[in-house]
This record gives structure tokens, C-alpha cells and sequence, in this order.
């Protein structure tokens, strides 16, 4: 019943700690002007914005989409902003995904960004609610339990995580934008790197980066006039859970293997592993790689790590995971999950240079968010469902 | 496009003063009787509107999905905005076809905090809010230049706020506000302090239903015959601040024209008379029978209450075609206008 909708063009900022040479405003013109560009079209030619980001305490400003009405060319036009937490830039890419295939609008542009220099997110991350205990410990002190059960599940040894850390760096040698490019990174120097949050060493995270994402998604009569090759959206899903629930289970939790299982059902895939030509998942810490193999279904219980270790996921495996680098590479927070669906388009219709994955037809894009609880995916193609 | 209604609506005695309740726990009773209102325990999607800087902490809607019970998992989704935005993104959902119910709640505990502070943290950073202007100061600063082009007087602006208060008064769920004082003095002048929407907690939730679905949930439907919202510039330099121009479009799209009642998020008195002519309202649609923002106004639910009020005068057959609008942003920057109908 829903119309088509093709991701026509696809705009990124350089990611990196400071962008002191740009406000908000000119981040996201950035990004958006790439992908306005990329789609052969003009500001005049979309019909609304929606745009995501990660809590305001981020940068300070309430609500900061309402100054930034103007800079996002919205000005006479319909304007939402979602927030998911760090799923927000899957969650915001399939709600613009969604005013296509509901015959809504035709052409809808889609920006995420987070510029962290202007505040401090693991600060943000940490106040508490009134009434509450403050754990004091930012993300990664939130997710090291989960990662040390994970360990203790599934009896991985302790240098799995090193080597996702090297992977997803040495991809992001091939990616412009991307903001962490160590050249010659190796497992001896991220276990050289200080211990933050038990078993995390400080090359096992993410970096706190500016940056923006955007995309443009169109119906097909619109992407049939796009100058590039459309991606088109196969399936998406978004699934959330409770943080606080004595049955969840945070080193898998459902509400990850439910959404996964229904972008899979739509895609009609049976063996994601097989299935699809690579994945950009959101992996902040370097752990999540084999975590999310497992919740994702790429393989069985107590498996990812052997995938991990075996080189599958790496650029020339059989199921390259995060050839752009990642959310280990590049982190403005609200648009990581955006950077993981736009990386996906870009290699079905084959944007991604010097990062491409030979003959990539079909990827995932996947983003998680809150205490692992809200998810966002979505399957692209070079075929039309 | 796929037949889309509202089938009911639920909202809080909401409160001027701090209770000693959490937001979630203003919220809970809410999701408790739509749940039981519909006999709905799960929805095909779930969606919600809020804002982080009212608790002063990042994820208010966190804990907030802790209160809906996702569990098993949920299809859900969360606009930093006002819950009528949330309607909106489940009325796109709908229409695709692939659900047949949705949830949309916002709520707001605007009294465990300084609003107007906070409000000034939401201009633009670099150039307006350094001037520490708050979000009442503009709201005047507009009073002004309607009053001046329009010619409306101060008694006119307490006309409204008196119909508000009285009405609101009448509704179990708005504040116990009394008439305006004779001798209210200026809060910031020309505003007075009953020109200006009280502080107020609350939540309130909605369900969506489509097609038969919503014929069986509800004897008669409030069903959304045209939806639209647009934003304009954010500079109040940048706008003719007499006029709501994204009000005047939105009404268009969504054929405002002819309504028996609209509910509109005005939050001062001034923005009623701004939104009546955007709209074309004439003296034959009630405006505001609940009593509207100036009676009751629980931030992130408020627009969405209007939509709810709208629609309820349609579930309860005393009219049968309305209008729901929400606003955000100074100075009416963003509007959302809900046209329903009984018939379809």
C-alpha cells in the first residue's frame, strides 16, 4: 500500500572535535547543500525539513530547530524535529522517509547533526532528573557492565574489542569525512590507550565530534528525474523498550531483535548474513560489534566475537560492517545514526568511493539509542521493492 | 488517502501549582484511561512529544516510555515538540496503511522551572538570546504592533482573557483562574498579567484510528479531513509580526474555512485576534470553549489538548466540523492547524 521512496542525494559535513569555522546554522547548510547537490535539486524544490538531533543539553539551545527554521530552508514549509536519543538519526531519516510513502510530500530533506564543541555531552549525559540517582558516568560507564556480561555470556577473549577498534579505523582511512584517521593504527596501540570504563580503553570509543548529515528522499516519480542512482528504502523499523524492567535483557535486548526482524520480514530477507553486502551499524563502543552481530541475527548466541575474530566483518570479509569507519570513526551524536542510513544508500548506489564495497546491492542501516532501548533500521537497495 | 480519526482523548486535571508528582506520574493516569477508554492495550505505533529542558535533564521521554509499559517491545517514535507535532507524525503513519491504531501523548511540568529563563534559551545563541529576551518580552513586543495596526484596545485583550478564564472555569480540567482583576497592572507592558497563559502541568494523550477500526472504537469518529503546519523565519525582525502567514497556510491546506468550533494555542490574548484573522474565523465559530491556553496551558500537551477538545465536541455530536491548532517557536514562529468532521 505505501509508494516508493529512493534516497536521491546525500550530503556530509567533515566530521571533527571543533568546527569553529561554522555556527549551527552553517553546519547543517553544509550538509544539506552537499546533498541538495548530489540530488540535482534547489532548495525550492523540497516540500518539508525533518530534522534530528540528540537532547538539547547538547548544545544548549531549547528546541534549537526553531532557530534554526531558516538556515534549514524551512521558512513556509512544514518542519518536525525528532528526537530518539542516539537513535534519532535512523528514527528521523524513516519519519522523512515516511511523508514519501505516504503520498504525502514528494520530496523531503532529511538533516541530522550534533555540534558537540558548543557543550559537552558527557556532562549532558550525566545530569539527573529531579528524584533520581546521577550514576555520574556518562555512556560508556552505562554501557561497560553490559559489555563485561556480554564477555562473561559468551567467553570472548579480551582483545575482540581491540580489534573492532583497528577495523573500523583503518576503514575510515578511506573515508573523507570521517574525523579519526590514525594512520597505522594497531592493536598495540589501543591497548597502550588508558582504561576508561572497565574493559573500554579510550581507542574502544567513539570521539565526540561536530558534524551533520542529510539526505534527500523522493517518490519515484521524483527519483526517476535525479541525476544519480536512487537507493531505495526497502524496509524500515523502529522498535523501543522500557530502560527499566527487571526482564530486560541489556546485553541483547528484544526490542533490537524485534526491529531487526521486522526490517528483515519486509525486505524478505531470511539470513541477513548472506543477504546483504555490508552494514553500517551503530557500534560507539568498540564491544557492540559482536553484540549487535548476535541481536541483529547475523549469527547465533555467543557467535559474534568468532565473526569478529575471523575477519567476516572487516572491508574484504563476507559481510563488511561499517566500511565507512563508523561511529568509532566519526560521533556527532544525533547524527551518527543518519551517517549509518546515508553510508548504506551510498553504497547501493554506489556514492561510497573510495570506501565502496565491490557490487553492493543491498544494506542495513541500523542506529540504538537511550539504555539500548530505542532502535531504528532500515534495508536499501539498488533494486525497487 | 486513507480515512484517519481521532477516537479519544484523555487529559489531566492539570495543575498551577507543583503537586510533588514526577511528569511521569502526571502522565500515568492519562495512558491509563485511554487504555481503558478504547479497551486498546497495545498500538500499531506510539508516538509522543516533549521537551528535555522542562525537567532541566536530557531524555524526559525516557522514562516517559517506562509509564506507557512497551512491553513487549513497541513501535514507537518522539518529536521534541509539542504532542500535536506527534499526532502528526502518527497521522503519516496511518496512512501508509501498514498499522490501524496510534497513541500520541505529550506532557510538560512547566512549575519546576523558570520558563520565561528557559524559554529565552530556545532563540537564536549567537544573536538574540546574548540579549536575554524572554519569550513574554516578544510576545509583547507583537501585542504592540497588532494593537497599533489593528487598532485592538487593552479591553479587548481582556475580553478574551475573560471568556478564557470563565470558560476555563467550566472545565474540570483547565485552572480555577478568577476574572480579570480592574486593577491587573502590566506584566510587560501592553500585556497584563491575564493576557498571558498561566504555568500549568499537565499531560494528555490521544488515540488514532483508521478506517473501520475507528468506526468500531468509537460511535462517532473526529475524523482528520485536513492536517498541515509550516514555520516561519525565527528573527522577529525577519517576519510582519501582526500577521501568522504559517497560521494563514496551514488553515488553507488543512480548509479551515467554515469550522463551527476552533481550539487555538493562543498563549496570549493578543494571539487569538492574530490566529482568528489567519484563519478567517468569524464571529459565528466558538472560539476557545474550553477555555483554551489562556485557561490551561501544560506545555508540549497544550496543542495537542486543543486537537482533543476540537474533536471531543465532534465525539459528543454538539458540532460537526472543528478545528485544532498548536503553535512553538516566539511569536507564533510555527502552527499546526487539525481540521475534523464527523462525516466523512
Amino acid at each position: 500500500m505505501a509508494n516508493s521512496c529512493a534516497v536521491i542525494g546525500v550530503g556530509q559535513t567533515q566530521y571533527k572535535t571543533k568546527r569553529l569555522d561554522v555556527s549551527m546554522a552553517g553546519l547543517l547548510r553544509e550538509a544539506a547543500r552537499r546533498a541538495l547537490d548530489d540530488a540535482g535539486l534547489t532548495w525550492r524544490d523540497i516540500d518539508a525539513i525533518v530534522v534530528g538531533k540528540a537532547p538539547d543539553l547538547f548544545e544548549g539551545v531549547v528546541m534549537p530547530e526553531v532557530f534554526l527554521a531558516d538556515a534549514l530552508g524551512a521558512a513556509g514549509k512544514p518542519l518536525i524535529r525528532v528526537h530518539t536519543a542516539g537513535s534519532v538519526g535512523g528514527s528521523t531519516a524513516i519519519v522523512a522517509a515516511n511523508l514519501v510513502r505516504s503520498g504525502v510530500h514528494d520530496r523531503v530533506l532529511t538533516l541530522a547533526w550534533e555540534k558537540q564543541s558548543e557543550s559537552n555531552a558527557t556532562w549532558a549525559l550525566t545530569v539527573n532528573s529531579p528524584f533520581t540517582t546521577s550514576l555520574v558516568v556518562g555512556a560508556g560507564g552505562y554501557f561497560a557492565p553490559h559489555i563485561r556480561a556480554y564477555i562473561r555470556k559468551s567467553g570472548a577473549p579480551e582483545h575482540i574489542g581491540h580489534l573492532v577498534a583497528v577495523k573500523d579505523r583503518e576503514n575510515a582511512l578511506r573515508n573523507p569525512y570521517a574525523h579519526l584517521r590514525i594512520p597505522g593504527i594497531s592493536r598495540e596501540m589501543v591497548e597502550s590507550t588508558p582504561m576508561l570504563w572497565e574493559p573500554i580503553r579510550y581507542l574502544d570509543t567513539c570521539p565526540s565530534s561536530d558534524g551533520a548529515c542529510a539526505m534527500v528522499l523522493a517518490s519515484e516519480d521524483a527519483a526517476k528525474k535525479a541525476p544519480g542512482k536512487p537507493a531505495w528504502v526497502q524496509a524500515t523499523a523502529m522498535r523501543s523498550e522500557p530502560m527499566g524492567f527487571v526482564r530486560r535483557d541489556n546485553v541483547s535486548p528484544q526490542a533490537g531483535k524485534d526491529c531487526a526482524a521486522d526490517v528483515y520480514r519486509q525486505a524478505g530477507i531470511a539470513d541477513p548474513r548472506r543477504e546483504l553486502d555490508c552494514a553500517e551499524v551503530y557500534v560507539p563502543f568498540s564491544w557492540y560489534e559482536p553484540m549487535w552481530l548476535e541481536n541483529l541475527g547475523f549469527c547465533g548466541d555467543g557467535e559474534g566475537w568468532k565473526l569478529t575474530e575471523a575477519g567476516a566483518t572487516a572491508f574484504d570479509g563476507d559481510i563488511p560492517w561499517n566500511p565507512s569507519g563508523g561511529v568509532l570513526s566519526s560521533n556527532p551524536i544525533g547524527a551518527s545514526g543518519m551517517i549509518r542510513f546515508a553510508e548504506a544508500a551510498m553504497q547501493v548506489s554506489d556514492r561510497a568511493g573510495e570506501h565502496q564495497v565491490d557490487g553492493a546491492r543491498r544494506a542495513l542501516g541500523h542506529a540504538y539509542g537511550g539504555g539500548a532501548q530505542f532502535y531504528a533500521m532500515w534495508v536499501v537497495g539498488s533494486e525497487k521493492p | 488517502m486513507r480515512e484517519v480519526a481521532v477516537v479519544a482523548f484523555t487529559q489531566s486535571e492539570h495543575s498551577g501549582e507543583d503537586q510533588g508528582v514526577l511528569e511521569t506520574e502526571i502522565l500515568a493516569p492519562v495512558i491509563g484511561e485511554i487504555k481503558e477508554r478504547t479497551g486498546l492495550t497495545r498500538f500499531g505505533f506510539t508516538c509522543s512529544g516533549s521537551c528535555d529542558y522542562l525537567q532541566g535533564a536530557p531524555f524526559a521521554f525516557v522514562s516517559a516510555l517506562d509509564t506507557v509499559g512497551a512491553w513487549p517491545p513497541i513501535s514507537e517514535s518522539h518529536v521534541e515538540m509539542d504532542g500535536a507535532w506527534a499526532l502528526y507524525e502518527a497521522w503519516v503513519k496511518l496512512l501508509i496503511g501498514e498499522v490501524d491504531t496510534a497513541l500520541v501523548y505529550g506532557f510538560g511540568k512547566s512549575t519546576q522551572n523558570d520558563i520565561r529563563a528557559i524559554f529565552t534559551q530556545q532563540h537564536d545563541p549567537y544573536y538574540l538570546a546574548p540579549l536575554g529576551v524572554d519569550h513574554v518580552s516578544l510576545a509583547a513586543m507583537q501585542a504592540r504592533a497588532y494593537m497599533e495596526k489593528s487598532g485592538a484596545k487593552d479591553e479587548d485583550m481582556r475580553a478574551i482573557a475573560a471568556r478564557s478564564r470563565a470558560a476555563g472555569r467550566g472545565n474540570p480540567f483547565a485552572l480555577d483562574l478568577p476574572d480579570p482583576a480592574d486593577d491587573a497592572g502590566f506584566d510587560i507592558a501592553p500585556l497584563r498579567p491575564h493576557d498571558i497563559a498561566p504555568l500549568t502541568d499537565g499531560a494528555a494523550a490521544i488515540v488514532l484510528a483508521a478506517g473501520d477500526t475507528a468506526r468500531e472504537l468509537c460511535e462517532r469518529p473526529a475524523w482528520i479531513t485536513g492536517i498541515d503546519h509550516r514555520v516561519e523565519p525565527h528573527s522577529p525582525g525577519a517576519r510582519d509580526l501582526t500577521r501568522s502567514e504559517s497560521t494563514r497556510i496551514a488553515g488553507e491546506k488543512a480548509g479551515a474555512a467554515g469550522v463551527e468550533v476552533a481550539e487555538l494555542h493562543a498563549q496570549f490574548s493578543h494571539e487569538e485576534l492574530i490566529l482568528r484573522e489567519a484563519l478567517g474565523l468569524g464571529d459565528d465559530a466558538a472560539v476557545n470553549p474550553s477555555g483554551g491556553a489562556l485557561a490551561a496551558n501544560p506545555l508540549m500537551a497544550s496543542g495537542l489538548i486543543r486537537i482533543g477538545e476540537a474533536a471531543a465536541r465532534i465525539h459528543d455530536g454538539t458540532a460537526s466540523r472543528t478545528l485544532g491548532h498548536a503553535s512553538s517557536g516566539p511569536c507564533l514562529q510555527q502552527n499546526l492547524v487539525c481540521v475534523m468532521s464527523g462525516e466523512k
